[in-house]
């Protein structure tokens, strides 16, 4: 084979294209191994919530998609049908309720502290708000057990479950961040209309950044709906347990019962999961802007 | 930082348009008023339980105890370092921390650099490699606990087992990944990994984005190779976003409670090896009821989140002030 020079360049530029082929290929063959390693543990708790508990654990086969039933959520339901051990239903409503009570608090609290910070001038903003930038260190659990010790009377309630989670100095950071882009001309405009401050908040304000709002909620929502080490201090009474603290206890049954155990972690998560995918892109979008922090 | 200076607003003053001095009583209050919910709950459930865990920690003292407390000084801080009951188990805590933290910070910064830049690409199919890599994001930690207790079951019905098993051609097939103290740490590790890396992956994904692609244009006109431009293009123009990741998971390694409180209460993980200062704090404090103890806990325990904070905070600063 004699190749003519002009011939050259195509032939070069071809071993290019197969080279980028391979570079594509291999591509694609490391994403399956790494969406493997994240989906199949969710692929096992799904598939396994609908086969026979003894199948759940067993070897390679319990991947195996056979002798599907859903006679582990009757399970659930079913050893879970006293008030000494709580309803499965209970569990999710306290923690929808709980977790609504801390998304919509936070949005409402934390938006108007920020929006004062950002905006408005008053006496002693600065040092307050420099206060807040340094409580956005303390982690929840640095607190948690001085706060046991301060509202041990208010155990085993709905309410102690969430109140302490609605004002939170990170969230007031990321609506500040938001606001300071906020033209201020629109504020002038909204004043010499005749609007007083909480017209202007409410109703000019808030529809202009929407944005800042999906993402607290969203980072919130996170955080609460596993919250775990506040339940296990202040929750005993099966009635108020939320769904972490629930499924912790519920998977320590003796004799076990792998299939229903699954089958509760998927209640619990797939209604998540569903959010997650429809609102896929603004999840990622509020953990990014999450990071502008620093 | 520089968001903040760059769009910090013209000093917002009303040129003298004020109508009545009704509105402007309204005005001058406003924006303590809207302040203040956020304010009084931050102090009621932050800043009071600080003071109180500080108070707390020079006292002997019990909830629901008919004893009053006692003051005792630094005694629950020099206990804590030198009676061997307690100290050796701390120690162990703290130790298991660093640990911890030591495996996590470099392998999770690294591994969500490298799945950022995995999934950087314009691809076909991409959206749901993405959608499966970002999946575990919404994995309470509770819930990924108990789905990886059951992967890493010993014997050969656990999956993990199962797998290498297969792998091995029956070598390995009946280890106790939880249960042994050589891997319980081990087995913790990839847990956290696989639940919280997506997060990391997710913010550095975006710094990636925000690098000028100019800046690669003109390496590639310098026959900068990939990896040249990956080093010195990418690395230097994510050098914050990294730092700051590397920091979160810093501190997120000594919060770590959930995961490890939930196993060793189900008795299925090797305690010794895997008790962390949150678990230490929980127990003393909580499962124990000795409330002045588990508080000098927690502030050795806010002290190294200060310390953590503070390097954060003046790594990000040095370059530039980013």
């Amino acid at each position: 084979m004699t190749m003519s020079k002009t011939m050259e360049p195509t032939r070069r530029s071809s071993s290019l294209k197969r080279t980028r082929r391979w570079q594509t290929a291999l591509h694609y063959l490391i994403l399956t191994v790494v969406a493997l390693f994240f989906f199949l543990p969710v692929y096992y708790l799904i598939v396994g919530s609908f086969r026979p508990s003894s199948e759940v654990l067993s070897g390679l086969s319990g991947f195996l998609p056979t002798n599907l039933s859903f006679a582990n959520y009757a399970g659930v339901f079913d050893h879970l049908s006293s008030d000494a051990t709580g309803h499965f239903g209970q569990f999710a409503l306290v923690s929808i309720v709980v977790t609504t009570a801390v998304v919509a608090g936070s949005l409402i609290v934390n938006s108007m502290a920020a929006y004062s910070f950002a905006r408005m001038k008053w006496r002693g903003k600065n040092v307050l708000f420099l206060l807040v930038i340094i409580l956005t260190i303390i982690p929840f659990e640095a607190v948690a057990l001085p706060l046991y010790y301060m509202f041990s009377g208010q155990r085993d309630t709905v309410i102690i479950q969430a109140i302490p989670f609605i004002a939170n100095a990170f969230s007031i950071f990321l609506f500040y961040t938001f606001f300071l882009d906020v033209p201020g001309e629109i504020e002038e405009a909204a004043r010499l209309d005749g609007a007083g401050p909480f017209r202007t908040f409410f109703h000019v304000i808030i529809p202009i950044t929407k944005p800042a709002f999906a993402t607290v909620a969203i980072l919130t929502f996170l955080a609460q709906w596993g919250s775990y080490l506040w339940p296990v201090l202040m929750v005993s009474d099966p009635t108020v347990r939320p769904l972490p603290l629930a499924i912790s206890i519920f998977q320590n049954q003796q004799p076990p019962e792998w299939g229903q155990v699954l089958a509760f972690g998927t209640m619990f998560i797939v209604p998540v999961l569903a959010v997650f995918l429809i609102f896929q892109r603004w999840f990622v979008a509020s953990i990014s802007s999450s990071a502008i922090k620093g | 930082m520089t968001t903040q200076t760059r769009n910090i607003p013209a000093p917002a003053v009303a040129p003298a348009k004020r109508k009545s001095s009704g509105s402007l009583t309204g005005h001058r209050f406003a924006g303590p008023l809207f302040a203040s919910p956020a304010l009084i709950g931050l102090a009621i459930f932050l800043v009071a339980p600080f003071v109180l865990a500080i108070v707390l920690s020079f006292y002997r003292v019990q909830l629901n105890s008919p004893r009053p407390a006692r003051f005792v000084g630094f005694e629950q801080y020099t206990r804590l370092f030198t009676d061997p009951d307690l100290s050796a188990a701390f120690g162990h805590a703290l130790l298991n921390n660093f640990t911890f933290a030591v495996i996590v910070v470099p392998v999770q910064t690294v591994l969500a650099l490298a799945l950022a830049v995995l999934v950087n690409r314009k691809l076909r199919g991409m959206v749901v490699f993405r959608t499966f890599i970002f999946m575990p994001l919404v994995f309470p930690l509770a819930l990924t606990a108990v789905i990886w207790r059951l992967i890493y079951s010993r014997g050969d019905e656990g999956l993990l087992n199962a797998v290498l098993g297969l792998i091995s051609g029956g070598a390995l097939s009946s280890h106790d990944w939880l249960g042994s103290p050589s891997t319980a740490l081990a087995s913790i590790i990839v847990m956290s990994i696989w639940q919280s890396v997506s997060f990391q992956m997710i913010i550095v994904l975006a710094a990636l984005q925000s690098v000028p692609a100019e800046l690669y244009e003109a390496a590639s006109l310098d026959r900068a190779s990939k990896w040249q431009q990956f080093l010195n293009v990418t690395v230097p123009g994510i050098r914050n976003t990294l730092i700051f990741v590397a920091l979160i998971t810093t501190i997120f390694s000594f919060r770590l409670f959930d995961q490890v409180y939930l196993l060793s209460r189900s008795g299925s993980v090797d305690r010794g090896s895997t008790e962390t200062v949150m678990t230490q704090i929980i127990n003393t404090g909580f499962d124990n009821n000795n409330v002045g103890q588990a508080a000098a806990m927690t502030v050795i325990f806010m002290l190294i989140i200060t310390v953590i904070a503070i390097i954060q905070r003046a790594a990000v600063r040095q370059r530039g002030g980013v």
